[in-house]
């Protein structure tokens, strides 16, 4: 770090930073202040990642050998069901919405949210659902059929117990609290940009942040509508779903994946926003093709309201259908392909500074082309028709949500801790968490990929003795116990960076959008002025008179 | 050792062939842009010293390029997945009398052969290198019939019944799965077809629809008294007997099977009578109660199904 000069009057005092980060339980709870919800929102996404992290390990070790008796079948069942659910809902979507609360008014240089109680309600709610969620260990029994819990499985005749009725009480939960800050981000996003910050200047988190929470408040309705028809036929016997009486199980799917598809987007987007800030900053160039970032954000959204029946090529739907979602579901990777090519482009001709930060980007841009390359092939339908419900469909979502998103999440998380806390995160422990997680990564589900090919459906608690089935299985999870050791440093990393870290300052990587213009971390009052905003690069431009980026 | 990559029939060899061209396609793709990344971090990486670049904001042409060289391979793509759709998946030449059809059942599967008039379970006879028109069913939740050497997998949804085409081009052993999450003991769901000879298959077809052997020993006999007398004719059929429960297997032929309870256990003597004492050990939450029998009468119903030939 120490080869990026640091202004010496903008340093902190050490003291004052010790009493900012030792405020009273109480001014957690009342407060309404983005930066505080935000940073609970990211304990209580690593909370949850640790709770799903152990129910992934558990999956692991029953599945290490065929005929293990780890964990009893239901007992697998509630186990992975929860595991999906959590790294979902408690997880992935909150550690994203997390940084969008906390960063997107610093991003446009405003002081709070636009609705500051609405978004404690938020965070509050998902909190809520998320404990109502693993009450249901206490409560009877767990959920059991999976994240997308298909009827009539998930109907009272053949899951009567009360698992089911938490998941979809919990989730209602979760899902009115994001759409809630859905509403809070768009409102925030248009009103409050400082003066000079048209929509053409704000960095592109920002608007990968606008579009998914205008994605939210689309997709997450219609989760919250059906949650509520399943409640209705368990507990008061209607029939939305099941075959007697007139409803359908098929309108559950359609249903469920018209918001599940989008949701898969809602769980990149901002991950797109934390790549497209991360890695112009350590190539110290701007990002390239900043319009076509921006506008394959805005394609993407849009395309991905529309191909929902992807997950439903094995129901029978009839080729004419399965043609059109599938030609559908090509060509969102057409905008995705474009992102790819304008990152990769802006290391082109920079100077490349290797940070944990960078390194989590880097390795981004390949796990997620790859995760993304298996999604054209389950575009290509017939190929669906015999990976979906694999492994293969397991190692493509965890490539690109372990591999995509969540290695945005650890770049952004190193990017932004200095600006949060005041302290740098340990660079050597850094690159040892990078490391072990890249590895353990690609150990545990590059060869699931081989175990869907080779017949291994997903969802079974264990299998029979098949050739090769027991090493690549086995294979699969010494790489999980690998990944479970990297998150133990990750961890240890963030306590001593936070008591013994290095002082950050303003501006630690010499970073070029508002956010960095406050002090480590940011006063309640976030800016007691904006710097003038004439260009995508405030910052640069201020350090940078004799050749500003509005002269370009 | 993966099915997907060794088709035995004209439906899954045109899968096997799109999946290898796409499967091309993505690697070059990635080891086009892996290759990328790899040389800008060894050409760019900052040297000590270096101040900031001269910046560079993007580049039109380049835009346009990435964004029609992709659109041109998803069209390749598209057109060979239309072709392979039509040629993996046709439709049965009579979709309304099915030569067999099949039953999701949690979790085992049923096939009738409606022609013949007999029923089996979780081993699927077909004969090698004739169409097979296959109707697809559930007695229950959704399941997914797959059987990765033969076709693309099909969903069995309450209240859609599916049609699939099967013709296998050799006679072998190829093993299926379901791929639907179905419940508790979804992963011993599993079933094997038994591809043999189009001689060998009617051979087999005039054993089935023939009539459970009579038991011809005291034990088994005492078995067959058992059997009526347990509540097992409640819910499984033995043909010629007053057996016609249909909650479970049919057992008429149970002795020709390879395995039971979904494959989950070789057909031995020994795994029947450990069956018949718990099968909730064995395979828990199964919707086959555990009778409460004692070591005598496992003993003779053992007999007596160890007879059914
Ligand atoms: C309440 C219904 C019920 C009763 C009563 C019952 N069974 Fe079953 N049986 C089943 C079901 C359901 C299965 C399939 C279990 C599975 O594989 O999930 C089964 C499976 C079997 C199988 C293995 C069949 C195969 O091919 O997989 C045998 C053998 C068997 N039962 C014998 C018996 C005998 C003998 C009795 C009486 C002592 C009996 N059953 C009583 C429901 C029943
Ligand atoms: C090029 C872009 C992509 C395409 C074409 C694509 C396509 C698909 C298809 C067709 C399926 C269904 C597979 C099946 O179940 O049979 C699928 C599953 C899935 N995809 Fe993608 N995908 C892409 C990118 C993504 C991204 C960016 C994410 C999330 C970050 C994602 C997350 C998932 C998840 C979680 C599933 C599994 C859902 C489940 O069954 O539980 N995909 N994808
Ligand atoms: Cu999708
Ligand atoms: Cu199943």
């Amino acid at each position: 770090m120490s080869d990026i000069p640091i202004p010496a009057d903008s340093l902190p005092v050490a003291a004052e930073i010790e009493a900012e980060n030792k405020r009273s339980l109480l001014s957690w709870v009342a407060s309404v202040d983005h930066k505080q919800i935000a940073v609970m929102y990211l304990l209580t996404s690593l909370f949850f990642f640790g709770l799903g992290g152990i129910e992934a390990l558990l999956m692991r070790l029953q599945l290490a050998w065929p005929g293990m008796a780890i964990l009893s079948p239901d007992g697998y069942n509630q186990i992975f069901t929860m595991h999906g659910t959590t790294m979902i809902f408690l997880v992935v979507v909150p550690s994203l919405l997390g940084l969008a609360t906390y960063l997107t008014p610093l991003m446009i240089g405003a002081n709070e949210m636009a609705f500051p109680r609405l978004n404690a309600f938020s965070y509050w709610l998902v909190l809520f659902g998320g404990l109502l969620l693993y009450f249901s260990f206490f409560g009877g029994a767990a959920p059991n059929a999976g994240w997308f819990s298909y009827a009539p499985l998930s109907e009272k005749p053949y899951s009567f117990q009360a698992g089911l009725d938490y998941w979809a009480v919990s989730l209602l939960a979760i899902g009115v609290g994001t759409v809630a800050t859905g509403l809070n981000l768009i409102v925030t996003i248009i009103t409050l940009r400082a003066p000079g910050l048209s929509l053409k200047r704000v960095g592109l988190f920002v608007w990968m942040v606008l579009v998914n929470s205008f994605l939210i408040i689309l997709a997450l309705p219609a989760l919250n509508a059906s949650l509520l028809m399943l409640l209705v036929d368990r507990q008061l016997s209607t029939h939305f779903f099941t075959q007697q009486g007139g409803g359908s199980p098929l309108l559950w799917q359609h249903y469920f994946w018209s918001f599940g598809h989008p949701e898969v987007y809602i769980m990149v987007l901002p991950g797109f926003g934390i790549i497209s800030e991360t890695i112009p900053v350590f190539s110290r160039q701007p990002i390239f093709g900043y319009g076509f970032v921006a506008a394959s954000t805005v394609a993407i959204g849009l395309l991905s309201l529309g191909v929902w029946a992807h997950h439903m090529f094995a129901v029978g739907m009839g080729h004419r259908w399965d043609m059109t979602f599938g030609a559908a579901s090509m060509l969102i990777a057409i905008p995705t392909g474009v992102k790819i090519f304008n990152w990769t482009a802006t290391m082109y001709g920079g100077a490349i500074r290797f940070t944990t930060s960078m390194w989590f980007a880097i390795a981004f841009l390949i796990t997620f082309t790859m995760g993304g390359l298996s999604g054209v092939m389950f575009a290509a339908v017939p190929i669906d028709w015999q990976t979906t419900d694999t492994y293969f469909v397991v190692a493509h979502m965890h490539y690109v949500l372990f591999g995509g998103t969540l290695f945005s999440v650890f770049s952004g998380l190193y990017y932004w801790f200095p600006k949060m806390s005041g302290k740098i995160l340990s660079e050597k422990l850094g690159r040892w968490h990078f490391w072990l997680t890249f590895i353990g990564f690609n150990m545990t589900f590059l060869i699931q990929h081989v175990l869907g090919l080779a017949g291994m459906p997903r969802r079974i608690f264990t299998y029979p003795a098949l050739p090769g089935w027991g090493i690549m299985n086995l294979i699969s999870t010494i790489g999980a116990f690998v990944l479970g050791i990297s998150v133990v440093v990750f961890l240890w990393n963030l306590y001593v960076s936070f008591q013994r870290g290095e002082l950050a300052g303003d501006n630690p990587w010499n970073a070029w959008t508002l956010e960095w213009a406050t002090s480590s971390p940011p006063p309640l009052q976030n800016f007691k002025a904006v710097p003038p905003v004439r260009s995508r690069r405030p910052l640069w431009d201020l350090a940078h008179p004799e050749d500003p980026d509005w002269k370009r | 050792m993966t099915p997907v990559f060794n088709p035995s029939s004209p439906q899954a060899a045109p899968i096997f062939t799109l999946f290898v061209f796409v499967l091309l396609s993505c690697i070059v793709i990635l080891a086009l842009v892996a290759g990328l990344v790899v040389y800008a971090c060894f050409r760019y990486r900052r040297r000590s010293g270096e101040g900031d670049p001269p910046q560079r904001f993007g580049s039109q042409k380049l835009e346009i390029a990435w964004t029609v060289a992709p659109f041109l391979l998803l069209v390749a793509i598209f057109i060979f997945t239309a072709r392979a759709m039509s040629n993996s998946d046709p439709t049965p030449a009579d979709a309304s009398s099915p030569d067999i059809v099949i039953v999701g059942h949690q979790w085992w599967w049923e096939a009738q052969y409606p022609k013949g008039g007999f029923r089996t379970a979780n081993e699927i006879h077909l004969p090698a290198g004739r169409d097979m028109g296959v109707l697809i069913k559930t007695n229950d939740v959704i399941h997914d019939f797959w059987v990765p050497q033969l076709a693309r997998k099909v969903d069995a949804i309450p209240g859609y019944p599916n049609y699939l085409l099967l013709h296998p081009d050799r006679p072998g052993v190829y093993l299926g799965a379901c791929s639907e999450f179905c419940g508790e003991e979804h992963a011993w769901m599993r079933f094997r077809v038994l591809v043999t000879s189009q001689s060998e298959f009617e051979t087999w077809e005039r054993q089935q629809v023939q009539i459970a052997s009579a038991p011809s020993e005291l034990l088994s006999n005492e078995g067959a008294r058992l059997f009526q007398e347990k509540a097992c004719m409640k819910c499984h059929t033995i043909s010629g007997t007053e057996a016609k429960g249909e909650v479970g297997p049919d057992l008429t032929h149970f002795l020709s099977r390879h395995k039971f309870a979904g494959e989950l256990l070789d057909n031995t003597p020994e795994n029947v009578a450990r069956w018949l004492k718990n099968p909730q050990q064995i395979k828990p939450g199964c919707h086959m109660p555990n009778m409460q029998l004692t070591d005598d009468q496992v003993k003779s119903l053992t007999a007596y199904l160890d007879g059914l030939q």
